[in-house]
C-alpha cells in the first residue's frame, strides 16, 4: 500500500490551481479563443505543393493578392503541406475555389488542394452555439448523475474538479493560440467524462471508508482513499496517455489538436480528482454523519 | 462472481467468434452470402464532398403572395363582394372592404371551412393570419402556413437536386433533408465538387419570351442582360413557354454552323403553344432566358411546329452538356445557397486511414506491453479481453454499417486506453482483498463484487458524454461519439464475461499457488 501524504499539499496545490484558473480566465476573457473556420466561418485549404522551394511567405503573398481578407498560412506536417485560412467564404460562387487554385498555380506552380472547408457565417454561429450547448448539457447531466449517486458535498467537489479541468485546458488553448474546432469540443466532452470517472472512483472509496472507519476525520480519510486507489489512478492514466500519445505522434496532423486537448485533460483530470475534489470534501466538513443522514432519508 | 455455467461459457465463446467474424469480414474476402455488411468510411477517410444547401424561400413566398392576391380578387368577385386597394407590403397582403361587407369578408377568411384561407386540422391553424383594422384587412402567412410552404418547396428542391446529382453519376450519393429549409448532400469519392456545385447553384428557370419592339421599358416589359456580355434588351413579360414543358434536352452539334447547341423536345401542350407563338411571331426575336439572363435571342424565321428546337449561345461541349442536364432535371422552386462545404481529397483520406491505423496499432501495443509488465498472467487476461473488445467493437459497427471517421478511429484508440480501467480496478481491488483473505477464490470473488458499482459509475459518466455528443455533434465528431459509446458497452462485456471467465479458469486451476496477482 502506498502511503503518501497527499493531504499535506492540499492548500499549496489549491493555491496553484486557483492561480492557473485565474490566469486561464484572464486569457479567455482578454485574448479569447482562436476559433477555427468551424466556429468563425471562412475558408480553410490544406494544400500540397510540388515545389519544395515554396515557403510560407511566398504562399501568403500569393493569397494576399487575391483579396480574401485576413489570411493565415501555417506548415502542416511535412515540408510541402500547408494550411491556409482566410475570412472570405464565397461558397455560392461555384468557381471560387477553382479560381484560387488557378491563380495560385500561376504564381507558385502546381498545387494540390487536399482539403477544403468552407463554412458560412450562419452555419458557424450555429455550430458554436450547439458546441456550447453540448458542453453545458454534459456538465448538467454529470451534475444530475452524481447528485443522484452521491451526497451534495461530493457533487460539488466533482463539478468543481470538472470546471477546473475544462477552464485550464481551454486556458492553455487560449495562451498558445491553439485552434478550437469541432473536434476540440469532442475532446472537452471526453475530458469531462474522464475527469468525472476519475473523481467517482476516489469518491466511491471515500464513502466506503466513511462507513468502515467511524473515528477517522475526513482530512485523513481522503488521504487513505487516495492512496488506496492510487495505483489504479496511475495505471489508467498511463494507459490512456499511451493511447493518446500514439494518436498525437502518429495519428496525423488533423488529430493533433484533439489529442493534445485530451492529453492535457487527462493530466489535469487526474490531478484535480486528487487535489480539487478531495479538499472540497474537507472544506465542507464531510463526516460519517453526512452519509448516515443521507441514508436515513 | 467467479462461477460460470457451461452454457454461459459456450455462449460467450460463440458470441465472441460471431462478432470476430463480422469484424474480420471488413478486411478479408469472406463468404458474402452469409454476411455482406461493411463499415462505411466517412468522407474524411475515403475522400469526397459534403455540401449543405439552404433554400432561399423569399422568391417563392413573394410569388405565392402575388398569386394569392389574384386568387382573392377572383374569389370575392364571385361572392359579389367588392374589395379595393390590394397591395403587397413585404410579406403582408393588404386590402380594403366596404363597411357593409366587413362581417362577411371576415367570416369567409376565418371560418374553419374557409376555402380561401385553408384551415389545417392537424395544426389547428389557418394558412394565413388575418388582422382586421377598421375596414383594412392584413393577411400574413401563419407559422404553420409558412412551414407547409417551406416543406413543399424543400420536397420539390430535394427531388431536383437528386436528379441532378444522379445525372452526373457519382457513386452512392447521400441526399438528406435538414430542418425545413436545408439539404445535405454527401458525395463520397468525389474529387472535384466544382461541377456539382455549379449545377446545384443554378435554379435553371428557362423561359422563352419575345423581345419587345419598343426601346423603352414599359408596363409589361422588363430589361434583361445577356449571359455572356453586357448587352441589354427589353423583353416582353409574357412567357411563351417555360422549362416545365420540356421533355428532353441534349447537347448536339449543329451541322450547318458547326457549333454546339442544346436540342430540346417539348410535350404536346408545349409544342402547341410554341407552334402558335412562333407562327404569329415570324420575324421577331425570341429571347431564350435562363435564370433572368438572356442566353440568346434568335430571330424566328418560320413557325416551329414540330415540338422540338435548338438553343444556341456560344456553348462549349461541356457547358452545353450541363445546360441540357439542368433542363432535363427541371427547375428548382427557389435558389439554393451552399452554406457549408467540406471536401477531402482521396489521397488525404488514405493518408488519414494509414495514420489512424498506425496510431491504433502502436497505441494498442504500448497498452498491451504495459499491462503485461504490470500484471503478468493477469495482464495477459486483460489483453485478451482488450482484443475481444476490439473485435466486438468493430463487429458491432459492422452490423449497424456505422460510418467510421478519423475522430472515430481516435475514439477506438481512446477506448483501448480506457478499457483496461475496469480490469485495473478489479485487479487492484483483488490485491487489497488478498491481504485479509487467504482463500484466493473468495478474494477474487470479493474483488469483483466490491469494484462493480465503481466501474458502473465510471463508465456511465463517459457514456453520458458520448450520448450528448451523438445528439449534438455532426459529421466526423458524431463518428467519435459512436465508437466511444459502443466501446464502453463492449468494454463492459469483455471485462465481465471474457476477462472474468479467463480469470476464474486461471484462479481455479492455480488456487494452490502462493501469490496469484
Amino acid at each position: 500500500m502506498n502511503n503518501i501524504s497527499f493531504n499535506k499539499f492540499y492548500r499549496k496545490f489549491n493555491i496553484l490551481s486557483l492561480v492557473l484558473i485565474i490566469t486561464s480566465l484572464i486569457f479567455l476573457i482578454i485574448k479569447g479563443l482562436n476559433y477555427g473556420v468551424d466556429f468563425k466561418g471562412g475558408t480553410l485549404i490544406e494544400l500540397r505543393t510540388n515545389d519544395k522551394t515554396n515557403n510560407i511567405s511566398m504562399i501568403r503573398d500569393s493569397f494576399n493578392q487575391m483579396n480574401l481578407g485576413d489570411v493565415s498560412v501555417k506548415k502542416f506536417g511535412n515540408e510541402t503541406d500547408f494550411i491556409v485560412k482566410f475570412e472570405k467564404q464565397n461558397s455560392n460562387d461555384p468557381e471560387f475555389i477553382k479560381n484560387i487554385q488557378n491563380k495560385l498555380s500561376s504564381s507558385i506552380g502546381d498545387v494540390d488542394f487536399r482539403r477544403v472547408e468552407n463554412v458560412g457565417p450562419k452555419v458557424s454561429s450555429e455550430l458554436l452555439k450547439s458546441g456550447i450547448i453540448a458542453i453545458s448539457l454534459s456538465l448538467a447531466a454529470m451534475l444530475l448523475y452524481i447528485w443522484i449517486r452521491f451526497e451534495w458535498q461530493f457533487s460539488l467537489g466533482a463539478i468543481l474538479a470538472i470546471f477546473h479541468d475544462v477552464i485550464i485546458t481551454l486556458g492553455i488553448f487560449s495562451i498558445f493560440s491553439l485552434e478550437i474546432n469541432l473536434s476540440i469540443v469532442a475532446a472537452v466532452l471526453t475530458i469531462v467524462g474522464y475527469s468525472m470517472n476519475d473523481t467517482v472512483v476516489i469518491f466511491d472509496r471515500v464513502r466506503e471508508n466513511l462507513r468502515k472507519y467511524s473515528d477517522i476525520k475526513i482530512y485523513e480519510l481522503t488521504n487513505i482513499s487516495i492512496n488506496e486507489t492510487l495505483s489504479r489512478t496511475i495505471i489508467t492514466s498511463v494507459t490512456t496517455l499511451l493511447a493518446l500519445l500514439s494518436i498525437y505522434l502518429f495519428g496525423g496532423e488533423i488529430l493533433k489538436g484533439f489529442s493534445l486537448a485530451m492529453i492535457l485533460g487527462v493530466i489535469f483530470g487526474t490531478y484535480s480528482s486528487i487535489y480539487i475534489a478531495n479538499p472540497v470534501l474537507v472544506a465542507l466538513n464531510v463526516s460519517q454523519r453526512t452519509i448516515v443522514k443521507e441514508e436515513k432519508d | 462472481m467467479l462461477y460460470f455455467s457451461k452454457l454461459r461459457i459456450i455462449s460467450v465463446i460463440i458470441f465472441t467468434i460471431i462478432f470476430s467474424y463480422f469484424a474480420l469480414s471488413n478486411f478479408t474476402k469472406l463468404d458474402d452470402r452469409f454476411f455482406s455488411k461493411n463499415i462505411n468510411l466517412g468522407l474524411d477517410l475515403q475522400g469526397g464532398s459534403y455540401l449543405l444547401l439552404e433554400i432561399d424561400n423569399r422568391p417563392v413566398i413573394t410569388q405565392r403572395l402575388q398569386a394569392k392576391i389574384i386568387e382573392l380578387k377572383r374569389y370575392f368577385k364571385e361572392k359579389e363582394v367588392s374589395l379595393k386597394n390590394f397591395s403587397l407590403n413585404g410579406d403582408t397582403i393588404t386590402f380594403e372592404a366596404q363597411e357593409q361587407d366587413l362581417e362577411q369578408v371576415s367570416k369567409l377568411l376565418k371560418d374553419k371551412e374557409s376555402d380561401i384561407n385553408q384551415y389545417y386540422q392537424s395544426y389547428k391553424s389557418h394558412e394565413f393570419d388575418v388582422i382586421e383594422n377598421n375596414n383594412l384587412f392584413n393577411l400574413n402567412y401563419s407559422r404553420y402556413g409558412l412551414v407547409l410552404l417551406k416543406n413543399a418547396s424543400l420536397d420539390q428542391a430535394i427531388e431536383i437536386v437528386r436528379r441532378r446529382v444522379d445525372e452526373v453519376g457519382t457513386n452512392e450519393p447521400n441526399i438528406l433533408k435538414r430542418g425545413n429549409d436545408r439539404i445535405l448532400v454527401e458525395l463520397p469519392g468525389l474529387d472535384d465538387p466544382n461541377r456539382i456545385k455549379s449545377l446545384l447553384g443554378r435554379t435553371a428557370n428557362l423561359t422563352f419570351q419575345f423581345i419587345s419592339q419598343n426601346s423603352e421599358e414599359s408596363f409589361g416589359t422588363e430589361k434583361l442582360s445577356f449571359e455572356d456580355d453586357n448587352r441589354e434588351a427589353i423583353v416582353s413579360k409574357r412567357i411563351i413557354l417555360s422549362g416545365d414543358n420540356l421533355v428532353d434536352a441534349k447537347p448536339t452539334m449543329n451541322s450547318q454552323t458547326n457549333e454546339t447547341v442544346v436540342s430540346f423536345s417539348l410535350d404536346r401542350v408545349g409544342a402547341k403553344k410554341f407552334g402558335k407563338a412562333t407562327s404569329t411571331g415570324v420575324g421577331k426575336q425570341l429571347a431564350i432566358i435562363l435564370d433572368g439572363k438572356i442566353i440568346s435571342a434568335p430571330t424566328v424565321r418560320e413557325p416551329i411546329v414540330g415540338g422540338s428546337g435548338q438553343i444556341s449561345g456560344n456553348f462549349t461541349f461541356q457547358s452545353a452538356t450541363d445546360l441540357a442536364l439542368l433542363l432535363r432535371s427541371g427547375a428548382l422552386p427557389a435558389p439554393l445557397n451552399i452554406i457549408e462545404e467540406r471536401t477531402v481529397g482521396p489521397d488525404l483520406g488514405q493518408d488519414s486511414i494509414d495514420a489512424g491505423v498506425l496510431s491504433l496499432i502502436i497505441g494498442f501495443l504500448l497498452v498491451i506491453i504495459f499491462m503485461i509488465y504490470k500484471y503478468r498472467a493477469f495482464g495477459l487476461i486483460a489483453n485478451l479481453a482488450l482484443i475481444t473488445n476490439l473485435f466486438l467493437l468493430i463487429g458491432i459497427l459492422t452490423i449497424f454499417e456505422a460510418t467510421l471517421t478519423l475522430p472515430g478511429i481516435a475514439g477506438i484508440i481512446l477506448t483501448v486506453g480506457m478499457a483496461v480501467d475496469a480490469n485495473v480496478l478489479i485487479f487492484e481491488r483483488i490485491k487489497e482483498e488478498t491481504k485479509s483473505e487467504k482463500n484466493p477464490i473468495i478474494a477474487f470473488d470479493a474483488g469483483y463484487t466490491k469494484s462493480r458499482t465503481t466501474i458502473l459509475d465510471a463508465n456511465i459518466t463517459t457514456l453520458i458524454a458520448a450520448f450528448i455528443l451523438f445528439f449534438m455533434g455532426s459529421g466526423p465528431v458524431k463518428g467519435f461519439s459512436v465508437t466511444l459509446g459502443v466501446g464502453i458497452l463492449t468494454t463492459l462485456f469483455s471485462v465481465y464475461f471474457v476477462a472474468r471467465l479467463l480469470t476464474s479458469l486461471y484462479v481455479i486451476k492455480n488456487k494452490e499457488k502462493e501469490q496469484l496477482l
